[in-house]
């Protein structure tokens, strides 16, 4: 039997999805189903000034005449999603104030998931502990949003005296209503499309962070979202605002745990860079990816968009997906400002019977803006891995540049790799180039590794690391080690 | 002192071949190796030369443990065990190393994190915990500086973009470090310059300490001028056609394959 026939064989061994606990609260649910009273249920709760519940309940009519987007390559397509059978608000029953009231079960599931929520300068990571080098070690600032509520945020004292804000969404709706009525919205708006829409309508938590003028955000920021309730959808906003000058890198990781039935995970994310800003967007995804005959997993339908609003901004997102039992997002940037650039560094994986159709979209609007798009997909197992992308140059974006580079590997031949790359050039002085590749695991090279005493298992973890290497470099160190890790467990089932 | 191995009193032979048959899994029809026997005592260098297509790199990487061939009979020995159940990570880790002829690149994956890999992969073969990070670093310099390569090489990525002779040194390097006993050298000395292909022996010949066994396998008597064998076979159409001291070899070089039947310009052309 050749290796790769048998990295096909043994994909079917189940992996271990080592963040499938659940956490035994009280709580709080909406009851299912989503109508005007749903909306103005979570509003109340949320005790939101009137002119939010307007822009919700706007939401919710669009989205009541919406019908869901097909367009969406899933070989194995997937059961309708019963709107009404979901519950759109669940939050633990005691809103805590400080750190001290947080249910010492939420604070244990944070430290089981390796975020601390005290603030020691300890690590954040998908695994934490003492392998990782000291210098690794930095404090970050964490929300923690526990489905549909953020249940702390760190380190706000701190950033305070840096006059950088970093809160929920609820308190910075309370706290700093007029930042967030300026900018909630105006990067994917209330009617961008069903998904956005859902959640304009019913996001009930989430990360809002604003770095004032000239001020470089002195520690990374990160939001942990944790799905615990059955049965509950999960849909959080985040925004993020970069003013003049402001630099800031910001980190979201996501699990929640095994269970057999399908669960939504429809998020919005807004930045905006206004002149010479940088924003730096960061996201490990590890969503429960549901069993190998498809059973359960997370739905992750997310509308992430960034604008560079100034001259000589920056935005550039970097995600790791390794979970979820569909993927389905296109973290773009708006490219603005004359000078500015956008980045999208993508590492996807699938295995088991994961679905991801995942790839950006860089709109070119002012001059000498430039894009670089490197997506590196995975396929193990039966798999399915799609890019999808969109290099748009505008009739005003003279000298605009794209770079994009497509690769994907398969592992064994049971899975998948699809890519579907846009190019719609309107400037005749823009330019565009495009690389992509499709290759295997090559037996060659396993059997290079294996004859140095390298197991085969762990030869396809260092060649698929290697694959990744160009996207991992571009991670904050810490989350380097860590996106290494998550991709060795998450190819686990692959080789045995 | 070196005992040869035809009496009771031998010690047991490194590497014993018996009556090796062997044939490509996906062509079951064509035997490749029609009985080798070879035995190669602790300490001794043994070289194989024959023209291309007598199966020389098959029999290398067939020890190697290469899953694309199919043993029909015979056995592989090595320390007296039987080879046949043993991955190419055991037999590796077990202290077998095969130099490649066409050494592969690994994108994206430094030399010093494969290498890494493996000498970690071979401690917890013998029980060991991970070295740390100096004393490995430790142990790098000092076979760099064995083997005469730039501990420069070792930040690169393996085998990307490396020329064809720091491709040959650096797996006489990876066998250094992972301080096997046992290194098949499948055409190490082609494609090299005069230079080249002296750092390579000297780097061979430094490993050489009365345990250490090599089992050279080339195309041109050259190589045997920098590391002197023991042993020379002639190997042709699957089988050894003749053993032999290190004059062998010259003989070879003096008349070529012709007495044995070869056709030498399709040879050379290859």
């Amino acid at each position: 039997m050749t290796s790769t026939e048998e990295v096909a064989r043994l994909s079917h061994e189940r992996r271990e999805y080592k963040y499938g606990f659940v956490t035994d609260i009280e709580q709080e649910f909406a009851s299912p189903g989503l109508d005007e009273g749903t909306v103005r249920f979570i509003s109340a709760k949320k005790q939101e000034p009137e002119w939010l519940l307007e822009w919700r309940l706007k939401a919710l009519r669009k989205w009541q005449e919406m019908t869901e987007p097909t367009w969406v390559f899933l070989p194995y397509g997937h059961p309708p999603i019963d709107y009404q059978a979901i519950s759109y608000y669940a939050a633990p029953k005691q809103a805590p104030k400080s750190l001290e009231e947080v249910d010492p079960k939420i604070l244990e599931t944070y430290e089981k998931l390796g975020i601390p929520l005290s603030e020691t300068r300890a690590l954040l990571g998908i695994e934490g502990g003492p392998e990782t080098p000291a210098e690794a070690r930095r404090a970050v600032a964490v929300d923690a949003v526990f489905d549909s509520v953020s249940v702390k945020t760190t380190f706000q004292e701190e950033l305070k005296k840096a006059g950088v804000i970093f809160c929920s969404m609820s308190e910075a709706v309370r706290e700093h209503p007029e930042l967030v009525r300026q900018y909630l919205g105006s990067v994917v708006p209330y009617s961008d499309n069903f998904f956005a829409t859902l959640n304009s309508a019913v996001f009930s938590d989430g990360s809002f962070v604003y770095v004032p003028k000239g001020v470089k955000c002195p520690m990374e920021l990160s939001t942990y979202f944790r799905i615990n309730a059955r049965n509950t959808g999960q849909f959080e906003r985040t925004l993020i605002v970069a003013d003049e000058g402001a630099e800031v890198s910001y980190l979201e990781g996501c699990t929640a745990p095994v269970r057999d039935e399908h669960q939504l995970h429809a998020a919005v994310v807004e930045l905006v860079a206004m002149k010479g800003a940088y924003i730096k967007y960061s996201t490990i995804q590890n969503w429960y990816p549901g069993d190998e005959t498809g059973k359960g997993g997370i739905y992750n339908f997310v509308t992430k968009r960034g604008i560079c609003k100034g001259d000589d901004s920056r935005i550039s997102w970097t995600q790791v997906e390794t979970g979820s039992a569909i993927t389905w997002k296109y973290p773009s940037v708006v490219l603005q400002g004359d000078r500015s650039k956008g980045e999208f560094y993508s590492v996807a994986l699938t295995n088991l019977r994961q679905q991801a159709d995942t790839g950006t979209k860089m709109i070119h609007i002012g001059r000498d803006t430039k894009s670089t798009i490197v997506s590196k997909g995975i396929s193990a197992g039966e798999g399915q891995n799609t890019y999808r992308g969109l290099v748009q140059m505008n009739k005003g974006a003279h000298r605009a540049h794209n770079y994009t580079q497509c690769d994907s590997i398969l592992i064994g031949d049971k899975c998948g790799a699809h890519t579907f790359p846009y190019v719609d050039i309107r400037n005749p002085t823009a330019t565009a180039e495009h690389e992509a590749s499709t290759t295997k695991i090559a037996e060659d090279q396993l059997f290079y590794c294996t004859a140095r005493g390298i197991s085969e298992e762990d030869a396809v973890s260092l060649l698929v690391n290697g694959f990744c290497k160009q996207v991992f470099s571009e991670l904050p160190m810490e989350f380097a080690v860590e996106a290494n890790k998550l991709l060795a467990v998450s190819l686990e089932g692959s080789v045995g | 002192m070196r005992m040869k191995g035809n009496g009771s009193m031998s010690p047991v032979p490194l590497l014993e071949i018996r009556n090796l048959h062997v044939r490509l899994e996906d062509e079951p029809s064509v035997e490749i190796l029609k009985g080798i026997d070879l035995k190669i005592m602790p300490g001794e260098v043994h070289s194989i030369m024959g023209p291309n297509g007598s199966g020389k790199s098959t029999l290398a990487q067939v020890l190697a443990g290469k899953e694309d061939y199919e043993i029909v009979e015979g056995q592989i020995l090595f320390k007296g065990q039987d080879l046949s159940d043993l991955g190419p990570d055991e037999r590796a880790n077990s202290g077998i190393f095969l130099a490649f002829q066409y050494p592969v690149e690994i994108p994206g994956v430094s030399a010093m994190q494969f290498l890494k890999a493996a000498v970690n992969a071979k401690r917890a073969f013998e029980g060991q915990g991970e070295l740390d990070a100096g004393a490995l670093l430790r142990h790098f310099r000092a076979k760099a500086l064995q083997i005469n390569v730039p501990f420069e090489m070792l930040k690169r990525n393996v085998n990307e973009g490396f020329s064809g002779g720091e491709k040959k040194r650096f797996e006489i390097f990876q066998m250094a470090v992972l301080d096997s006993v046992l290194g098949i050298l499948d055409e190490s000395d082609s494609g090299l310059d005069i230079d080249a292909l002296r750092i390579v022996s000297e780097g061979v010949n430094s490993m050489r300490d009365g345990t250490r066994s090599f089992l050279l396998i080339t195309h041109y008597q050259r190589l045997l001028n920098y590391i002197v064998p023991d042993r020379v076979h002639v190997l042709i159409g699957g089988r050894i056609v003749k053993s032999g001291g290190k004059d062998l070899a010259l003989e070879l070089e003096e008349h070529g394959y012709a007495p044995f039947g070869v056709n030498e310009s399709a040879v050379a052309s290859a």
